[in-house]
């Protein structure tokens, strides 16, 4: 059977992972884990995930209220948040 | 910002302190103060004795306050970890033997690079019952931070975690001749790498029993790295004797009593958090609470009223965060224990005082004092009137001063109000410190006659009341960490690509200022964005998140005296807009 999500899902796994390095140009895009909060793989603190924030809304132009900034540590559950705010993506 | 602006906050009536404070009347307190009582009462082992951890440790288990709660940490999935002040006791008499065991003797330096967890407190109190100098790093800190204070502080044994041991410690390892024993505190299944020793091992194989040894005031018992403009980090020392201030400063300028729930969210690996956050609780015999997760507005408020905190000492940065989070997240939970709010690292605007009168019903005390005081030497109290804006009043066995250097280096003090000028300090307090490490000179180039020199410039109303203005040099603030310029230039400059480099501070809404470096290139190197990038990286890797610049630009040539040296002056007044001073020693003429 045919994965259809599978393109959509990566090319959004690749546009976060940019804003990501935007950030915090330490980081290989390639070795980024999905399932592991950021902060457990690199070197990344809060004013970085900050800075994410601000990054993520400018790219895709929605507001973050920052208590929703801890669905931003990692790259699967930022993904799954900007689906949630955004369905059509 | 004009205290007009912003009424005071008085301490009658409606935001009258709960319950009755420690200090009750400040006038009277300073008219009788004396550090000499306090300083006879903590004796350790002999009447001219004194032991930090002794203080903070065996006097309470002697006075029968063993099964007291010393310390709760709470980690990512909130389960519990609480230390008793006897198994504290306990725990760092193992500690002490272990050190012992592998050959260290009193003096010798003992390093830690930790998250905040059980290992540190154990770490610090242990070797300090032993009298090794004690010396933490901030885990945050890139592997290149990390190699320069181990260098410099001639570290003889590191005790850190198997995962920041192979991110930070392992490739520089081979650099560091002196450094005799790491010691790894593992975490669930991690192994313990080669030619190292596991703490955990240690400390289950070594004696609970231990005579802590008594030092006197003056022996050393802290090391702390602090940021210059120039040069290496400077290694500040503080002596046992500096117990008395932690101790009567906690009781009287953050109010701690004896039933107190109390958080400082400081982290340890900075002077704050190892002197308010494990030291001065611990002397006051009160409960701790260590969150060892990061900075999160949702778990910060769960933590606040889930753990009954009644005192809570923090930063303006996470202030101002939680402020950005809302008021509403903030009400949606209760805070009946919280009677006293304190915040230290960097000047707390005013809003954010009155912001924690809105939220908690409490304002937030700002105060101030710096790696180098050991203790808080200026302070807004319990029982005083908060101008918002100010750092409050000189503690009561200090003397602050506002003043002006001479031409022959003395200091004159400025009597008329309201004038910018240095903020001084009478010297001779408790905790002041003995001295830079290897640096005789820097030391002495602090002080003048009977003052010392804080390097930040300050000004004093009518009232006394001292109102912070700036840092006299180009040391940047962010986030509460003092940031040195010459070690970003130094990181950046060991890039191929760069020429120059100068690094400055701008303001910054949330963390007061971020790093920001100007480069300039060596011929063959365009600037481009991905150039951008690889020098941000470059400088993230080593230097660590923390330290490292958010921003890099290119320029053509960086202003620079006809010496040579970079002007970060004129770099800070192009990007702020400001007048450019007097630029007659610049480079090509102005």
């Amino acid at each position: 059977m045919n994965d259809f999500s599978a393109a959509p899902n990566a090319a959004l796994d690749a546009r976060v992972l940019d804003l990501l390095v935007g950030v915090a140009p330490d980081i290989d895009p390639a070795a980024v884990r999905a399932d592991l909060d950021f902060r457990d793989q690199f070197d990344f603190d809060s004013m970085d995930l900050f800075n994410f924030a601000v990054a993520i809304h400018a790219a895709f132009g929605i507001e973050i209220p920052e208590r929703d900034y801890r669905q931003l540590t990692g790259l699967a559950k930022c993904v799954a948040y900007l689906r949630s705010r955004l369905p059509q993506l | 910002m004009d205290a007009a602006e912003f009424p005071v906050i008085r301490k009658l009536g409606r935001h009258a302190p709960a319950i009755s404070p420690n200090m009750g009347s400040y006038t009277q307190e300073r008219d009788r103060f004396a550090w000499e009582p306090a300083r006879t009462a903590l004796r350790t082992g002999s009447r001219s004795g004194v032991n930090i951890a002794g203080v903070a440790l065996d006097r309470h288990v002697a006075a029968g306050l063993g099964d007291h709660l010393a310390v709760r940490y709470i980690d990512r999935d909130w389960v519990r970890t609480d230390f008793t002040y006897d198994s504290l006791l306990r725990a760092a008499n193992r500690c002490a033997n272990a050190l012992r065991g592998i050959g260290l003797t009193t003096g010798e330096r003992v390093f830690s690079l930790l998250g905040r967890g059980p290992a540190l407190h154990i770490a610090a109190l242990g070797a300090l019952k032993a009298g090794m100098i004690f010396c933490p790093l901030f885990s945050a800190f890139g592997p290149e931070p990390v190699r320069t204070r181990l260098e410099l502080g001639e570290a003889a044994v590191l005790i850190t975690s198997d995962v920041l041991y192979v991110r930070k410690v392992a490739l520089i390892r081979a650099e560091l001749p002196k450094l005799r024993h790491i010691l790894i505190v593992r975490g669930p299944g991690a192994s313990v790498p080669a030619d190292t020793h596991d703490f955990g091992a240690m400390l289950a194989g070594a004696s609970e029993e231990f005579a802590t040894v008594a030092m006197q005031d003056d022996d050393i018992a802290l090391l702390h790295f602090t940021s210059g403009t120039t040069g290496k980090p400077k290694g500040v020392l503080h002596a046992h004797g500096a117990v008395v201030a932690h101790y009567l400063t906690a009781r009287l300028a953050l109010d701690l009593q004896a039933e107190d729930r109390y958080w400082c969210t400081a982290d340890p690996g900075w002077v704050t958090g190892m002197a308010y956050g494990v030291i001065a609780p611990l002397t006051c015999g009160v409960s701790s609470l260590v969150d060892q997760e990061e900075f999160d507005p949702e778990r910060w408020y769960r933590v606040l009223a889930e753990e009954n905190i009644t005192v809570w000492y923090t930063a303006p940065t996470a202030i101002r965060m939680l402020m950005k989070a809302g008021a509403e997240l903030a009400r949606a939970r209760s805070y009946p224990g919280l009677r006293f709010l304190g915040s230290v690292g960097e000047p707390l605007n005013p809003e954010a005082v009155i912001w924690g009168l809105e939220v908690f019903g409490q304002p937030f005390h700002d105060n101030w004092w710096q790696t180098e005081t050991g203790a808080i030497m200026v302070a807004n109290f319990a029982s005083v009137d908060i101008k918002p804006g100010s750092m409050g009043l000189p503690f009561p066995g200090i003397d602050a001063a506002i003043v002006r250097r001479t031409a022959d280096g003395a200091a004159e003090v400025i009597l008329e109000p309201s004038t910018v000028g240095e903020l001084a300090l009478k010297r001779g307090w408790p905790s002041m410190f003995r001295g830079y490490l290897n640096n005789e000179a820097k030391y002495r180039e602090c002080f003048a006659g009977e003052w010392y020199f804080s390097g930040d410039l300050a000004k004093r109303d009518a009232e006394g009341y001292f109102w912070f203005v700036g840092r006299g040099d180009d040391v940047i603030k962010s986030a509460g960490h003092l940031i040195s310029p010459f070690e970003v230039e130094s990181t950046l400059l060991s890039h191929p690509a760069v020429a120059q480099a100068g690094a400055i501070g701008v303001p910054d809404p949330v963390s007061g200022a971020s790093v920001k470096a100007f480069v300039e290139l060596r011929p063959g190197f365009e600037p481009s964005r991905q150039l951008r990038q690889e020098l941000l990286a470059h400088a993230r890797r080593r230097l660590g998140a923390a330290v490292a610049p958010r921003e890099v630009a290119f320029l053509e040539t960086l202003p620079r005296t006809r010496s040579g040296k970079i002007m970060r002056r004129v770099l800070r007044a192009r990007e702020l807009g400001l007048p450019e001073g007097d630029l007659s020693t610049l480079e090509g003429g102005a």
